[in-house]
């Protein structure tokens, strides 16, 4: 029995100026065929100018039990937006 | 004598359609789904030439759908059968290495839409050949297997590469005209850029041999007859049919 | 293609259990789901949830990939250049929702290998309908026609479901597959407004795909017992019935405006329903193709297992070719 090729994230940039997206993940040997399954899979309809590929197993993410600790502690920081200020109709510019 | 640059046309466009309809034969069937939808790719690519060049020629449907074998202008490696995979990505390694030089030099044509065609193509093309290059040195620097097949496969295409540098009385004037690319010049890069890839691969060149020929004055192999009898079949059943 | 849950009828179905799950845990994910929130591949999910999605995301994706074969039959056959490329593009198509399907059901932590060894081996299913024969160059009319609009039917509430990988590949899927069914009509508008020998063709397709294609929907509801469960979990959206009836509704006007007739001689539009009645589904045939007794499902999977087996040295070869780049790369 074969080993199954790794499993890769793929990333693409829809047009210069925009980030890159995670678009889904292709089977690939190697990176080469990593960034050509995923042009034949993922840019069939002029998706994009970029690609970028990642093993998956290389990916970082953070921990869903932790989420509350991770993120909820933004929520009350109202202070970052800039609609908590309140300036006088009249000024402009601001 | 039809205008000769119907028969450049022709040629270019038979090559692409013939090539295009043996790799659609692998849709479905290939050794994973991503390369499945590569070979796909590949071969819509060759199929969207085809209907372009066929179309300077004449009437696309008509030309791909109602000739016969004498007719037809390929080149015999486009024709030969998928064989293995191993054999599919050596005959892919020779043709798109040559198409792609062709299609370059054929930017430059005085004939603006054959320019414009070229310019589109060569892009696609350049796609193949690095697909078909990557794949021969994955097979031969793979598994004893691999290598072994590629080996077979590479034995069973080398004999057709000569037919691709060849020019005749028909494509002569056009070369002098500055319509038609010179494929003559083209060799000693095609050689470089196979030799490279070769080396890459861990493979031998193969032995010189006697070359096989006759694609571009309709003296094809067996093998085209069969493929014109399963691509032909509606419109020579239905005569007259609109689809 | 495909996304009812498929089972023999003698098969027990599954019990949809989680009375062993934390009921707690259990409650808090069965109230994100209720308030439409998605679920990602690393939120904690009920057992039952994950086995349920895992079947029918992989049952989903074989069906997009057995479905390559009776189209693909016809790509080296196809009447004009343009039909040739438009096939092949569909088809290839096939091949790229089958692969996102298979991504997804990947994220619940089942290799794609394990799936295609289920879809070998017999244990898991696909749609029933592509275990039936492509005759004439109309049943790919026919099949972008009533199997495309069937399966946009089936995907497009899906786009909606809990489970966020699916729904994001239903999306693109969706987004994908709008030119499917027009081509395949397209196709039967040029047989149906053809030579009479093109007619018959066309007629002769909706007779043989019209009872398949609305058994694709699945078994009716009250055969269908773990339909409550998976709508309550957003991992189905409508119920099998409600999506045959709704396909009924909208195909046989289609088929009257080129002028081709339903098989059915019950088919009668209901006033007071504003619906078709349609007549008896021969159920039978659909629990025996479920059963891997379709007029071709022995070639199909035929073809699928010589095609994985005769590619078995291209894969080994192409992971001994990185694994010596890598050892390359690491002595440098």
């Amino acid at each position: 029995m074969s080993k199954e090729w790794p499993l890769w994230e793929v990333f693409v940039r829809a047009k210069n100026g925009l980030a890159h997206k995670h678009v889904g993940s292709v089977h690939a040997a190697d990176d080469r065929m990593a960034i050509e399954a995923a042009r034949d899979t993922y840019t069939r309809r002029m998706e994009g100018v970029s690609l970028w590929v990642v093993r998956s197993a290389d990916i970082v993410a953070s921990d869903p039990g932790e989420s509350a600790a991770l993120f909820e502690p933004a929520a009350d920081k109202v202070y970052r937006h800039p609609t908590f200020y309140s300036i006088p109709e009249h000024v402009k510019n601001i | 004598m039809a205008d000769p640059v119907h028969e450049c046309a022709l040629r270019l466009g038979d090559d692409s359609l013939i090539l295009g309809q043996r790799l659609s034969e692998w849709c479905g069937h290939a050794p994973m789904l991503e390369v499945d939808l590569s070979l796909a790719n590949i071969a819509l690519d060759l199929v969207g030439q085809a209907t372009l060049f066929l179309g300077v020629a004449g009437d696309a449907d008509k030309l791909a759908f109602h000739r016969d074998v004498l007719d037809f202008k390929n080149c015999l490696l486009v024709e030969q059968p998928n064989g293995d995979f191993a054999q599919t990505i050596a005959r892919q390694f020779l043709f798109s290495n040559w198409q792609e030089l062709v299609f370059r030099e054929l930017t430059r044509s005085r004939n603006a839409t054959l320019a414009a065609i070229a310019g589109k193509a060569v892009k696609e093309v350049a796609y193949h050949a690095r697909f078909a290059n990557e794949w021969m040195v994955r097979l031969g620097d793979g598994t004893a297997e691999s290598r072994a097949r590629v080996v077979d496969g590479l034995e069973w295409v080398w004999r057709f590469g000569d037919e691709l540098f060849e020019v005749d009385g028909v494509i002569e004037p056009l070369i002098a005209s500055g319509v038609s690319a010179d494929v003559r010049k083209l060799r000693g890069e095609w050689d470089q850029r196979i030799a490279r890839t070769l080396a890459d691969a861990t493979l031998e060149m193969p032995k010189p041999r006697r070359a096989a020929k006759g694609g571009r004055i309709g003296h094809h192999s067996e093998h085209l007859g069969h493929i014109l009898t399963e691509m032909q079949f509606l419109p020579r059943a239905y005569p007259g049919a609109q689809w | 293609m495909y996304t009812t849950e498929l089972k023999d009828r003698n098969q027990k179905a599954a019990p949809v259990t989680t009375a062993a799950e934390d009921p707690v845990k259990l409650a808090a994910f069965e109230a994100r789901v209720a308030a439409d929130d998605f679920i990602e591949p690393k939120d904690w999910m009920p057992e039952a949830y994950r086995k349920t999605l895992v079947r029918q995301i992989s049952q989903h994706a074989h069906s997009e990939i057995v479905g390559m074969l009776p189209e693909g039959n016809w790509i080296t056959r196809a009447p004009s250049l343009r039909r040739k490329a438009v096939l092949l593009a569909k088809v290839q198509d096939e091949g790229g929702h089958g692969l996102y399907l298979y991504a997804a059901a990947e994220t619940l932590g089942t290799s794609r290998d394990e799936m295609i060894e289920a879809l070998h081996s017999g244990r898991a299913k696909y749609s029933t309908i592509f275990n039936y024969p492509t005759l004439t160059w109309a049943d790919i009319g026919a099949i972008g026609w009533l199997v495309d609009g069937a399966a946009i039917l089936n995907q497009v509430p899906l786009q909606r479901t809990s489970y966020g990988p699916y729904a994001r590949a239903m999306v693109r899927i969706c987004k994908e597959e709008s030119f499917h069914q027009r081509q395949g009509y397209e196709i039967m508008m040029a047989l149906a407004a053809g030579s009479p020998e093109q007619k018959r063709m066309a007629q002769n397709a909706l007779d043989r795909w019209w009872w398949p294609s609305l058994m694709m929907f699945g078994p009716p509801d009250e055969n269908s017992p773990n339909t409550a469960q998976s709508v309550r979990w957003r991992i189905k959206r409508e119920t099998n019935d409600e999506l045959r009836q709704k396909f009924v509704d909208v195909t046989v006007p289609q088929a009257e405006a080129i002028g081709i007739t339903v098989p059915d001689p019950a088919l009668k539009w209901n006033e007071a329903r504003g619906s078709y009645d349609f007549g008896a589904i021969d159920w039978d045939e659909f629990y025996a193709v479920v059963r891997g007794e379709g007029p071709v499902a022995k070639e199909r999977v035929k073809a699928r297992v010589e095609a994985w087996e005769s590619g078995a040295w291209v894969r080994e070869a192409a992971n001994a070719h990185a694994a010596k780049r890598a050892h390359r790369a690491a002595a440098e």
